[in-house]
């Protein structure tokens, strides 16, 4: 008689627990290729109510849990380490409220990317929200809890974690806070001014609480699009080529990428940029700046924009991309995980340089790119290793190859993004001792009994 | 090895220099025309190398066929100029080589070469085309195309075998002399450009248009006129065989089509764009396009008829946008027989 | 397990691409809408599946209900980003089923149809000779050399809503003078849900069954009443041996009326849902919307999902018969009538018998008896011209 798994029962219900042996398979693993761990239940609540409830358990009978969105992270996170329950927030899925007026949703953490995308779509056209490229069922909260970035990180503002204006969040202890103007007034507008205690829970990969509820910013979502692609064969002009065009202020998304395959794409780069606009006036002369901003690159003749056939541009207007999950059968096998690195816009070059380096030394085939951030303070440089999941060679190849990319990445100066555990050691190893001192001191204040996430942000011995 | 074929003495005696004179995008007056036109037929730099869009217009303008146009390309691959920027030159030559995975297929007349345009198979169907046989693919490509690229040598070092390709794995299995080229550029480079550099060419090509105007002619009793006015948008490569836009107006006749007059047709025709842009020349891509769909829409026109696939590419969005029906000259005759 | 789909199980990314409809609307795979964990989404499933065939994991009473879940919709095939895989996915449900039959490791549902179907001939154990009682009372002729044969499969011969649509679908072909007969008692099962829950031997019997006594008749053309029959006889059939010119009855219909047809008037709201074997099954759309509009005075509406987006009503895949998904508010069928009452239509309209009977309970189950009901596109047609 497994009395833990009745009470989780008590709280969400028999249908919502399950300790059976293909949830569990399941649960203990993820896409990419970090170490399956089996959890000892997997638990679906279906309200703040409810998580309380299982926190409050947990922390009680001392089991580790594991909150889990749509657990693509592709590097592990949401595997648990040390057992316990994974919490998939999925049935969390509920879209609570829009502002149009201040630009903000308030949202369950389990709601998808893609169904935020329909309703606003439909409810509330004038207004959109950055979207990661993640497959359309990653969650909101999943994305937040990552510091991830998206299609609307260059022009508004940055990483989704510089646009959240509020969240509720259940605490190790059960207890349940809201963060932000929402703690105080009614609307969730901002978490300034009230001192920002949001953060703890930004990038935390889930150690020190679980974020229940979400205030995202909104913004304006004009009707016209167009992307334009610039093609170069210099990287080191990359840097330069990219604060032209950023500095503009007139692009959206605006992103450098690398692929051997095509092999027309092969010893190129290449910039997406995507441009949106009220009005063909508006568009007209957005692409105009854009285009005059790198004008002597295109007078030189050695770089320039390449014609985009409609059929090519159709798939390049989504948002997200669905060719990026394409990218993982590559291989034939159905696998991909990728390092992505916060750098300096600079430092692209030097990044490209050793991604080249390095699959040429494991013999494997890549994407390579970066994304720019919050209007060039920085990129989210990304290593993508396509692999065979029937091969465990290739398998592990691919994870030497990203451990080798993490290695590299900070020792350009970047540093690794949502990484697996073992990137996370490489972070810590390099953090400023106090830093990783307050961080451990506002994890044993938040959870004395060490159940969030066990074995993340945290040095192995 | 493959030399133009260009008579210097006949420019040298030239007192319209029309080749300049009739330019759309060059404006000199007569004096300069001469002189800078004097530089390119002695080798030396001049400002036409890099004002030229390579839209092959003054082939046509030129009253003694003496390759005006190609000289241009052969001067500005010796002189290093890339009119188009040098990643994507180097991008387009790669995606469009030969992949060498030609099989044997015999093809017996009439043969429709499809050049490298696999998107276009579905347009290959239906009374106009039954029992043609179909060839494509990269390793027949006309390789024409570089001409925008200022790249003669490539189609120099491709052509050959390109040709070789043609008829030892089509044409000579199919007992085939002849083919139908479906884009005009094809039958441009086996009818004007092969011989203005020397290449044998060892078969004959078919003008589309030609075919088209034949098998409607042959299914008259099956065509039910169409009676609407529809714009043409002359391709650059349609000045290579200018002998050949008469059938434009001898097919609009048996379908019923009106060619309206209109000011960006026949000699006067605009360039789609689609290479200015690979250009960087935006603005003059936008003139050009404005100019033409306006041209187009006054008219009254319902649809805007392409022969050229690139040019269909490049301009069919903006011609709905007006209002008009975007559609290949071979569909618009299926449309005639009712298909 | 067919080599064809051995080799490319490992391709699947778990990208969960599968969950939502190409428009991101909601949920639109009924299994993981009713369930939500992972193992019961089309890549979870296929992850499992890939354990199973290694020996990883057992075949448990789970492991079969998970396999069995699938509804066969195609909305993962729809919406699927790898495009080496996604074409296969329900097919390769199907064959995991189908090694699971063969193993003799079914639900007991499955095990109770099979043997229904397998001794009875249809999933009612009703007698053979009451197949044609839903004729009753209006003189259709068996079928003898007339133009087209009505086939109506096991649901519109024994379900009580199946029976209620075949006769408003044979009233109208026989009221707008269409020539057809009907094969009554002698009709046997399409076996269109025998083969998907997997059970490939007994499908060919019946199919083979079936096409033997087609062609005994002379049977050329044929009019289904369920798009589950219109598709084993139009995509199975051939390679069984029996090819036959096959339409739904919503594919005639819009053409009769717009040609023969004198038309009635209703003012009516109507939104369409699209039965997933006519729709993403067979790419038809176009016909039943075609049929609706040409009635005067219909106002068509449009759920958000709708066309290739359809939310399935749960009832394909064998589930209709063996109720694997049970009901509850996350049931595909309760959701989807809420979706149908939210474009203010006063009419769901539907073109499966089993979607109308589907539909029928959930808006019982809904308490929404006040503000839609369900009809068949053939049943408005009748109302219309009274």
């Amino acid at each position: 008689m497994d009395t833990i798994y009745e009470k989780i029962a008590d709280i969400v219900g028999t249908n919502y627990v399950s300790n059976a042996a293909e949830e569990l398979y399941l649960y203990s693993r993820d896409q990419g290729v970090q170490q399956a761990r089996l959890p000892d239940y997997v638990v679906m609540p279906n309200s703040t109510e409810e998580v309380q409830k299982i926190v409050a358990l947990a922390n009680e009978e001392k089991i580790p849990i594991v909150p889990m969105g749509g657990a693509l992270v592709l590097s592990g996170l949401t595997i648990p380490q040390k057992g316990g329950i994974v919490l998939d927030m999925k049935r969390m899925n509920h879209i609570l409220e829009v502002n149009e007026k201040s630009h903000y949703a308030v949202v369950e953490a389990g709601t998808a990317q893609g169904m935020l995308q329909a309703y606003l779509k439909k409810h509330h056209p004038k207004l959109k929200h950055s979207v990661p490229d993640a497959p359309p069922v990653a969650t909101i909260a999943g994305n937040i809890a990552i510091h991830g970035s998206g299609h609307l990180s260059q022009s508004e503002g940055g990483f989704h974690t510089e646009m959240v204006t509020g969240l509720e969040v259940v605490l190790a202890t059960g207890e349940v806070v809201k963060l932000g103007s929402c703690s105080t007034v009614p609307k969730w507008f901002s978490r300034a001014p009230i001192p920002d205690l949001a953060g703890l829970f930004m990038g935390w990969n889930g150690t020190t609480g679980v974020i229940t509820k979400v205030g995202l910013k909104l913004f304006p979502s004009p009707k016209l699009k167009d992307v334009i692609m610039f093609m170069t064969e210099d990287v080191d002009s990359i840097p330069d080529i990219l604060f032209k065009i950023i500095d503009t202020e007139m692009a959206e998304d605006i992103a450098f990428f690398v692929s051997p395959k095509p092999a027309y794409f092969d010893g190129f780069q290449l910039i997406m940029i995507s441009v949106v606009a009220n009005s063909e006036k508006e568009m007209k002369l957005r692409l105009e700046l854009i285009h005059e901003s790198v004008r002597e690159y295109m007078d030189s003749k050695e770089a320039g924009f390449l014609p985009l056939p409609p059929y090519m541009k159709v798939k390049l207007l989504d948002a997200p991309q669905k060719n990026l999950s394409e990218f993982a059968d590559i291989m034939k096998g159905g696998g991909f995980e990728y390092v992505g690195a916060i750098m300096p816009v600079e430092s692209i070059p030097e990044a490209y340089r050793a991604g080249l380096e390095i699959t040429s030394k494991y013999g494997i085939t890549y994407s390579m790119g970066a994304r720019v951030v919050g209007r060039g303070s920085c990129v989210m440089f990304y290593y993508a290793y396509p692999f065979n999941r029937a091969d465990s060679e290739n398998m592990k190849t691919v994870a030497k190859a990203l451990e080798e990319s993490n290695e590299k990445a900070l020792e350009i100066g970047g540093i690794p993004w949502k990484t697996e555990i073992s990137g996370q050691q490489l972070i810590l190893n390099r953090m400023e001792p106090e830093t990783y001192k307050m961080m451990t001191e506002i994890r044993k204040l938040l959870d004395p009994n060490g159940i969030m996430n066990p074995g993340n942000w945290e040095v192995q011995s | 090895m493959y030399e133009l074929k260009f008579d210097p003495a006949i420019c040298e005696k030239c007192k319209s220099c029309d080749c300049i004179m009739k330019c759309q995008y060059i404006d000199m007056d007569l004096e300069k025309a001469k002189e800078e036109h004097g530089k390119l037929v002695r080798g030396e730099d001049s400002e036409i190398l890099t004002q030229c869009v390579t839209c092959y217009a003054c082939e046509e303008y030129c009253p003694y066929h003496n390759h005006p146009f190609y000289l241009i390309v052969e001067r500005q691959e010796e002189k290093g100029i890339h009119p188009v920027p040098k990643p994507i030159e180097k991008s387009q030559v790669i995606m469009m080589a030969p992949r060498g995975r030609i099989e044997e297929e015999a093809a017996t007349e009439p043969v429709i070469n499809l050049c490298f345009f696999p998107m276009l198979k579905g347009s290959i169907s239906g009374k106009l085309y039954e029992g043609t046989s179909l060839i494509l693919g990269s390793d027949i490509f006309c390789n024409l195309m570089f001409l925008h690229f200022a790249r003669n040598s490539v189609i120099k070092e491709r052509l050959p075998a390109m040709m070789d390709n043609i008829m030892k794995y089509h044409l000579n299995p199919g007992g085939a002399k002849e083919f139908i080229c479906y884009h005009d550029e094809c039958y441009g480079t086996y009818t004007s450009w092969a011989p203005a550099f020397g290449m044998e060419v060892p078969f004959k090509p078919i003008h589309l248009f030609d075919f088209l105007y034949n098998r409607l002619k042959e299914l008259k009793s099956d065509i039910k006129p169409l009676n609407i006015k529809v714009a043409y948008q002359r391709p650059c490569s349609s000045r290579l065989c200018p002998e050949m836009d008469h059938f434009v107006d001898d097919i609009f006749g048996l379908i019923g089509v009106e060619r309206p007059e209109r000011e960006y047709d026949r000699e006067n025709a605009l360039c789609c764009g689609g290479v200015l842009e690979a250009q960087q020349r935006f603005d003059l891509t936008e003139e050009n396009q404005t100019k033409n769909i306006e041209d187009m829409v006054a008219t009254g026109a319902t649809h805007c008829v392409f022969n050229c696939p690139f040019c269909f590419f490049t301009l069919m969005g903006k011609v709905s946008e007006k209002g008009m029906t975007p559609i290949l000259m071979s569909d618009l005759c299926r449309m005639a027989l009712g298909e | 397990m067919k080599k064809e789909y051995a080799d490319i199980i490992h391709r699947c990314f778990r990208c969960g691409w599968c969950k939502l409809p190409t428009n991101y609307q909601d949920f639109n795979c009924p299994a993981y809408l009713k369930y939500r964990f992972e193992t019961f989404s089309s890549g979870g499933r296929m992850w499992l599946l890939r354990a199973w065939l290694n020996g990883d994991i057992q075949t448990s009473e789970r492991l079969q209900q998970i396999f069995f879940s699938c509804v066969t919709c195609k909305n993962c095939v729809e919406a699927c980003a790898l495009p080496n895989i996604k074409d296969k996915l329900v097919d390769i449900f199907i064959a995991a089923r189908e090694d699971l039959v063969e193993q003799g490791t079914v639900p007991p549902p499955v095990r109770d149809y099979l043997k229904a179907m397998s001794i009875s001939g249809n999933p009612y154990k009703k007698p053979q000779a009451e197949r044609g009682a839903w004729a009753e009372g209006l003189n259709i002729p068996r079928y003898t050399d007339e133009e087209y044969l009505f086939y109506v499969g096991d649901v519109g011969s024994y379900d009580e809503v199946g029976m209620k649509m075949a006769r408003s679908v044979a009233t109208l072909l026989s009221d707008t003078g269409v020539s057809f007969g009907i094969l009554g008692e002698d009709e046997t099962s399409d076996g269109n849900d025998v083969k998907t829950l997997g059970e490939a031997g007994l499908y060919e019997h019946l199919a083979k069954q079936n096409i033997d006594i087609l062609k005994e008749r002379g049977v050329k053309k044929i009019i289904t009443l369920s798009p589950h029959g219109y598709n084993a006889i139009k995509n199975e059939y051939p390679n069984a041996g029996g090819t036959f010119e096959v339409y739904h009855y919503t594919q005639v219909l819009g053409l009769m009326m717009n040609d023969t047809m004198p038309k009635g008037t209703l003012n009516k709201k109507v939104t369409f849902h699209d039965p997933c074997y006519l729709g993403r099954w067979n790419d038809e759309y176009w016909a039943p919307r075609f049929a609706l509009g040409s009635i005067p005075g219909i106002e068509l509406a449009e759920m958000d999902r709708n066309m290739k987006n359809a939310l399935c009503c749960g009832g394909g895949g064998g589930n209709f018969f063996t109720d694997i998904l049970g009901t509850g508010e996350d049931s595909a069928a309760q959701v989807r009538v809420k979706e149908a009452v939210e474009t203010g239509a006063e009419i769901l309209a539907v073109a499966c018998p089993i979607c109308y009977k589907m539909l029928d309970d959930a808006i019982k189950a809904e308490n929404l008896e006040e503000k839609i009901r369900v009809m068949d596109v053939a049943e408005i047609v009748n109302e219309s011209r009274k």
